[in-house]
C-alpha cells in the first residue's frame, strides 16, 4: 500500500516534471486576466431587453465556464456584457465567446446512447423517437437511454420534455395531418437502428425497443453507417456525452458531417451536412394548438429557406429511422431532433411534442436568436490585474501554514507517537493536493482562486479528523482490553473505516450535487471539495492505516512507551480503570 | 484545568448532554430567534458580486494600488481595485448619484485628473441571477440526497436530526452576518458551503457511534435509549473536540491574519463564516442533533418499554437520585443519567 502510494506520488511528480507544470493555475482574483466588453447591436438601435441580456449572460457563462472550474466571470454592465477570463493572453477564448453560433438544420444519420453503458441496459439504447401522432405527444419517447437521467427533471429549468419525442408537421388547417402520416411510416423503420417498431402503438414504444443485437461496448452496433464519413464515425464512437459541457461550442462546419450530443447528454448523433441555416428562419413562435390545447412551436423560413427545407424534409421523410429525423444544432448541441411526418413545402412548419409553455418558448427563442439572443460587437479588450494583491495570497498561505503548524503541535502533544503518524499523513495529503491541483490546472483548466486555497487548507485540517476517529478507536480497543496493539489496530480499523466512509460519502455527495447543479464559482468550489474528500480517503486507506499497522509491530508502540501515545497509564488501563466507557450490553 | 484535560484524555468525562435538552433547545431557540430577527431587521449585506455595483475607470499611471484603495476606502466604500493596461478599474457597491459625483471629484482631486476623466459604469451581478438560483437548487437537491443517503446508511430519524442541525448552523451563521453587517461575498457563500459539509460530517460521526451503541439495546437492557445515546456522545466527545480544534486552528489563524493585517477582503469573508459555522456545527451535533434524535427515538415502543421498565425498577435512576432529587415523572426521561459502569 505504502509503496503503491509512493508510486502514485512519484508518477504524478513525473507527469508534472515532463510538462514543466510546477505551480497551480491561479484564478481571476489572484492572477488577473482579460476583460472583454461586448456591446449588443440591435436592428433598430434600441437598447436590448433585460431578458435577452440576461439570457445572453447565461449562455456566455456556459461557454466560458461550462465546466465550472475555469473561474471565469460574466456580468451585464448597463447594456453591455463584461466577460473576465483568468490568465493573460486569453483573447482566443474571448473571441469564441462573442461570436453568435448559428443554428443549423441537419438530417440525422445515426443515433446512439450518449455515453458508454453497462451491458444489459443496451436494450433501450437506440433511442429512435417514434413518430407520434401529434395528438398524443407524451405517449412516445426517445425511450430512456439512461434511466437515471431521464428520471429526474432537469433542475436548470431547461426543458426536460426536450428529450421526449417531437414531430414536425405542416401547420395545415386539418387538425391531424401527422396522425395520418404516421401509419404509413410505420413499416420500414427500425431495421437500421435495431430498435423494434413501436410507431403504430406509440404508448408501447419505449419498452418495445429490446433487440439484443447490440453489442454492449460498441455504440455503432445496429447503426446503419452507409454514407457516413469514416473520420466522423470515429469521432462518433469517441464522443462521450456524459461530460458536463456536452461538447458545446465544438467547431461546427456546415459543409461537413458532424457529431453532437443532445442537451441532456442522453443521446448522441451523427448528422448530415447542414441543409438549412438559422439565417433562413423568418420567425419562430410558440403557441397552442387550438384543437388539442397542446403547446407547439411554429416556424417559417425565408429566402432560399423554404426550398432547402422542403428538400431536407423530403429526403428525411423517405428515409428509414433514425434518418427520418432532422436535428436542430445550436452551438454544437442538438437542441431538438423531430421526426419528419411529411415532406414540408411552403416554408412553414410546426414542431409538436410534449412541450410545456416554458419549453416551447425556449425552443422558439433558440430558433429565433441562435445561441445568443443578441448580436454583439467587441467594444474593448483589456488586461486586468488581480483583484487581490499578492499580499492576500501570501497572507492566506502564511496563515494556513501557521494553522496547520498548530495542528501539528497539538497532535504531537495529544497523540505523541501517533501524532507523528498524523503529521506525516497531513504532509502526504498536502503533497497529493498540491500535485492534483497543479495537474488539474495544467490539463483540465482548473483555476485556483483564494477561496479555493483557503478551502483546501481547511480541508486538509478536516482530513485530520479521519486520523482522530481512527486513533480514538484504537485507544478504545486498548481500553477494552485487546491483548496486543496489533490486533487492536486491525479491529479498530474495521470500525473506524465505516465511520470514515460514511462521513466522507456525505461530503462527496455534497460536492457532486453542487458541482453538477451549480454554475460558476460554486461549481468550482464543489470540485475542490470533492477532490479533497477523495484525497482524504486515499491518504487514510493507503497511508495512515498501513503506516499505523507497521508501527504497531515496533516495540516502542507495542509496549506502550509513555511517548507512544498508547501507554497504559494515560489510557487508564489497569487497576485504576473504572471510568465510563461505552456500555457493553449483554 | 489540568485535571479536566487529563480526564478528557482518558475518556472519563461524562457530560449530561441529552438530559439537558431543554436547556439546549432553549439556547438554540434563542440563537435562532436572534439570527432570524437579524436577517429580517438588518438583512444581509450583499457584495457587488451578488447585487451589481458601479465601476469607476480612470488613468493614473503614477498611483499605487494602496493609494487607490485608500482613496476609495476613505470615502466609505468597499473597493475592488484592478489595474488594467489602460488604467484603473475600481468596482464598488451601487452608490447613490450624489455620492458618485462626490467620489469622482475626490478621485480626480487625488490623482490630478479632471472629473470627466473618471468614468462610471453600472455593472450587473457576476454571482447574481442564474448563479444564485442554481446554487439554491443545488442546495435543495443536496439536502434531499443527504436525507436519502442517511436514511439508507442509518435511518430517517437520524437523517432528519442531522438536517435540522444543519439548517440550525446555517441560520445562526447567517445571523452573525446579519448582525455584524459583514459583507456577504462569494467567498462567504463558499464558506457556508464548507460548513454544510462540515456540520453533516460531524453529525455523521456522532450518529455512527450512537447507532453502534444503541444497537446493543435489548428488552433486558439496563439503560434507556437516552442514556445509551448520551454515553455514545460522551464517548465521541474527545473526538468531536479534537476534530473541532484541529479544523478550527487553521481557520482561526486565517481569520486573525485576515482581519488584523488586511482588513476587509476574501480572507476575512471566508474565515469568519467558517469560524462561526464550525463552532456552531460542533455544538449542534452534540446538543441539537442528538437530543432531537433521542426525542424521536424514545417515542418508539421498544425504547418506551425499556424506559418504563427501568423507571419501575428504579435502576439507572438510583445513582442520580442519591445526589439530587428527581422530580416526579422525570424518571422516564432519566436520560443522561450519570451512569457508572458497574
Amino acid at each position: 500500500m505504502l509503496l503503491l502510494l509512493l508510486a502514485i506520488i512519484l508518477a504524478m511528480g513525473g507527469v508534472m516534471f515532463l510538462n514543466r507544470a510546477y505551480t497551480p493555475e491561479y484564478g481571476l482574483d489572484l492572477a488577473g486576466g482579460t476583460t472583454v466588453t461586448l456591446s449588443p447591436i440591435t436592428p433598430n438601435g434600441d437598447p436590448p431587453s433585460e431578458e435577452s441580456l440576461n439570457l445572453a449572460v447565461n449562455i456566455i457563462r456556459d461557454r466560458v465556464n461550462g465546466s465550472g472550474i475555469s473561474d471565469a466571470e460574466v456580468a451585464s454592465a448597463g447594456d453591455n456584457i463584461v466577460i473576465s477570463v483568468p490568465g493573460a493572453g486569453q483573447e482566443e477564448v474571448v473571441k469564441l465567446v462573442g461570436t453568435t453560433a448559428e443554428l443549423r438544420f441537419r438530417q440525422v444519420l445515426a443515433i446512439a446512447a450518449g455515453s458508454p453503458q453497462p451491458p444489459g441496459e443496451m436494450s433501450t439504447q437506440a433511442p429512435t423517437p417514434t413518430p407520434a401522432p401529434s395528438g398524443s405527444p407524451a405517449a412516445t419517447g426517445k425511450s430512456t437511454p439512461k434511466p437515471s437521467v431521464t428520471a429526474e427533471p432537469s433542475p436548470s429549468g431547461s426543458p426536460a420534455g426536450r428529450g421526449l419525442s417531437e414531430a414536425l408537421t405542416n401547420p395545415s388547417p386539418a387538425a391531424t395531418p401527422a396522425a395520418s402520416a404516421a401509419p404509413e411510416k410505420a413499416e420500414p423503420t427500425g431495421k437500421a437502428t435495431g430498435s423494434a417498431k413501436g410507431e403504430a402503438t406509440p404508448s408501447s414504444a419505449p419498452s418495445a425497443a429490446p433487440t439484443g443485437s447490440a453489442a454492449p461496448e460498441d455504440p455503432l452496433a445496429g447503426v446503419d453507417t452507409t454514407g457516413i464519413d469514416p473520420e466522423v464515425l470515429k469521432q462518433f464512437q469517441e464522443l462521450d456525452c456524459s461530460k458536463k459541457d456536452k461538447g458545446q461550442g465544438a467547431q461546427d462546419d456546415s459543409n461537413k458531417q458532424f457529431v453532437a450530443c443532445d442537451q441532456d447528454g442522453s443521446a448522441k448523433y451523427v448528422l448530415e451536412k447542414a441543409a438549412v441555416t438559422g439565417t433562413a428562419i423568418d420567425s419562430a413562435t410558440s403557441g397552442v394548438e387550438p384543437s388539442t390545447g397542446e403547446w407547439l412551436v411554429q416556424l417559417s423560413f425565408k429566402g432560399s429557406g423554404p426550398d432547402q427545407w422542403s428538400k431536407v424534409t423530403t429526403t428525411a421523410f423517405n428515409s428509414e429511422a433514425p434518418r427520418n429525423q432532422v436535428a436542430m444544432v445550436l452551438d454544437g448541441v442538438v437542441i431538438s431532433a423531430p421526426v419528419i411526418q411529411e415532406p414540408i413545402t411552403g416554408g412553414r412548419a410546426q414542431i409538436s411534442g410534449s412541450f410545456t409553455q416554458v419549453t416551447a418558448t425556449e425552443l422558439a427563442n433558440q430558433l429565433k436568436y441562435g445561441a445568443l439572443p443578441l448580436k454583439f460587437e467587441k467594444s474593448s479588450i483589456e488586461e486586468v490585474s488581480s483583484t487581490l494583491g499578492a499580499d492576500q495570497l501570501r497572507g492566506g498561505l502564511i496563515a494556513g501554514a501557521i494553522g496547520l503548524g498548530l495542528v501539528v503541535v497539538y497532535s504531537m502533544i495529544y497523540y505523541r507517537g501517533l501524532g507523528a503518524v498524523s503529521v506525516l499523513s497531513l504532509v502526504v495529503a498536502s503533497v497529493l493536493t498540491y500535485q492534483s491541483v497543479v495537474l488539474l490546472g495544467h490539463f483540465a483548466g482548473f483555476r485556483l482562486s483564494l477561496p479555493h486555497i483557503i478551502g483546501l487548507i481547511v480541508s486538509i485540517g478536516i482530513t485530520a479528523d479521519s486520523f482522530i476517529v481512527y486513533f480514538e478507536r484504537i485507544r478504545d480497543e486498548m481500553k477494552e482490553g485487546r491483548r496486543t496493539l496489533r490486533s487492536a489496530v486491525e479491529v479498530a480499523w474495521v470500525r473506524a473505516r465505516r465511520t470514515i466512509l460514511i462521513a466522507d460519502a456525505v461530503m462527496f455527495i455534497a460536492a457532486l450535487v453542487l458541482y453538477f447543479l451549480a454554475v460558476g464559482g460554486v461549481a468550482g468550489f464543489a470540485f475542490a471539495m470533492g477532490l479533497t474528500t477523495l484525497i482524504d480517503i486515499v491518504v487514510v486507506f493507503m497511508f495512515t492505516k498501513p503506516f499505523v499497522a507497521m508501527l504497531a509491530r515496533l516495540k516502542f508502540f507495542a509496549k506502550g512507551h509513555p511517548l507512544s501515545g498508547l501507554d497504559a497509564e494515560r489510557m487508564s488501563i489497569g487497576p485504576s480503570a473504572g471510568s465510563t466507557t461505552v456500555p457493553q450490553e449483554a | 484545568m489540568a485535571g479536566l484535560v487529563s480526564r478528557l484524555y482518558r475518556g472519563e468525562i461524562n457530560v449530561d448532554f441529552v438530559g439537558k435538552q431543554k436547556l439546549w433547545y432553549g439556547l438554540s431557540a434563542v440563537l435562532l430567534i436572534i439570527s432570524i430577527a437579524g436577517l429580517v431587521i438588518n438583512g444581509l449585506k450583499l457584495g457587488v458580486e451578488f447585487k451589481g455595483g458601479s465601476v469607476f475607470s480612470f488613468k493614473a499611471p503614477t498611483a499605487s494600488i494602496e493609494q487607490v484603495r485608500e482613496t476609495f476606502g476613505d470615502a466609505g466604500v468597499h473597493p475592488i481595485v484592478q489595474q488594467t493596461n489602460s488604467g484603473w478599474r475600481v468596482t464598488t457597491e451601487s452608490l447613490p448619484a450624489e455620492q458618485v459625483t462626490e467620489l469622482q471629484k475626490t478621485v480626480a482631486g487625488d490623482f490630478g485628473l479632471s472629473q470627466n476623466d473618471v468614468t462610471l459604469q453600472v455593472i450587473g451581478a457576476t454571482w447574481g441571477g442564474q448563479v444564485a438560483d442554481k446554487a439554491v437548487i443545488g442546495l435543495i437537491v443536496f439536502m434531499l440526497a443527504i436525507i436519502l443517503y442517511l436514511t439508507m446508511a442509518f435511518e430517517w430519524k437520524m437523517a432528519l436530526a442531522a438536517i435540522v442541525a444543519l439548517l440550525h448552523d446555517l441560520v445562526i451563521t447567517a445571523g452573525v452576518y446579519a448582525w455584524s453587517q459583514f459583507e456577504v461575498t462569494p467567498a462567504t457563500l463558499l464558506g457556508f458551503l464548507t460548513i454544510l459539509g462540515y456540520s453533516l460530517y460531524d453529525a455523521v460521526v456522532v450518529f455512527d457511534m450512537i447507532k453502534e451503541v444503541t444497537a446493543k439495546l435489548g428488552t433486558t437492557s439496563k439503560v434507556t435509549y437516552t442514556q445509551a445515546a448520551n454515553d455514545a456522545l460522551n464517548h465521541t466527545l474527545i473526538r468531536s473536540l479534537n476534530t473541532t480544534l484541529v479544523a478550527i486552528l487553521p481557520v482561526a489563524a486565517i481569520l486573525f491574519i485576515g482581519t488584523t493585517l488586511f482588513g476587509a477582503g476574501t480572507l476575512k469573508d471566508l474565515s469568519l463564516a467558517l469560524f462561526v459555522g464550525m463552532i456552531v456545527g460542533t455544538y449542534s451535533s452534540l446538543c441539537v442533533a442528538t437530543p432531537l434524535l433521542v426525542t424521536l427515538k424514545e417515542r418508539e415502543p421498544r425504547y418506551q418499554a425499556i424506559a418504563r421498565r427501568l423507571a419501575a425498577t428504579g435502576a439507572g435512576a438510583g445513582a442520580k437520585a442519591a445526589r439530587q432529587p428527581v422530580p416526579a415523572g422525570a424518571a422516564t426521561a432519566s436520560g443522561g443519567e450519570k451512569r457508572k459502569k458497574k
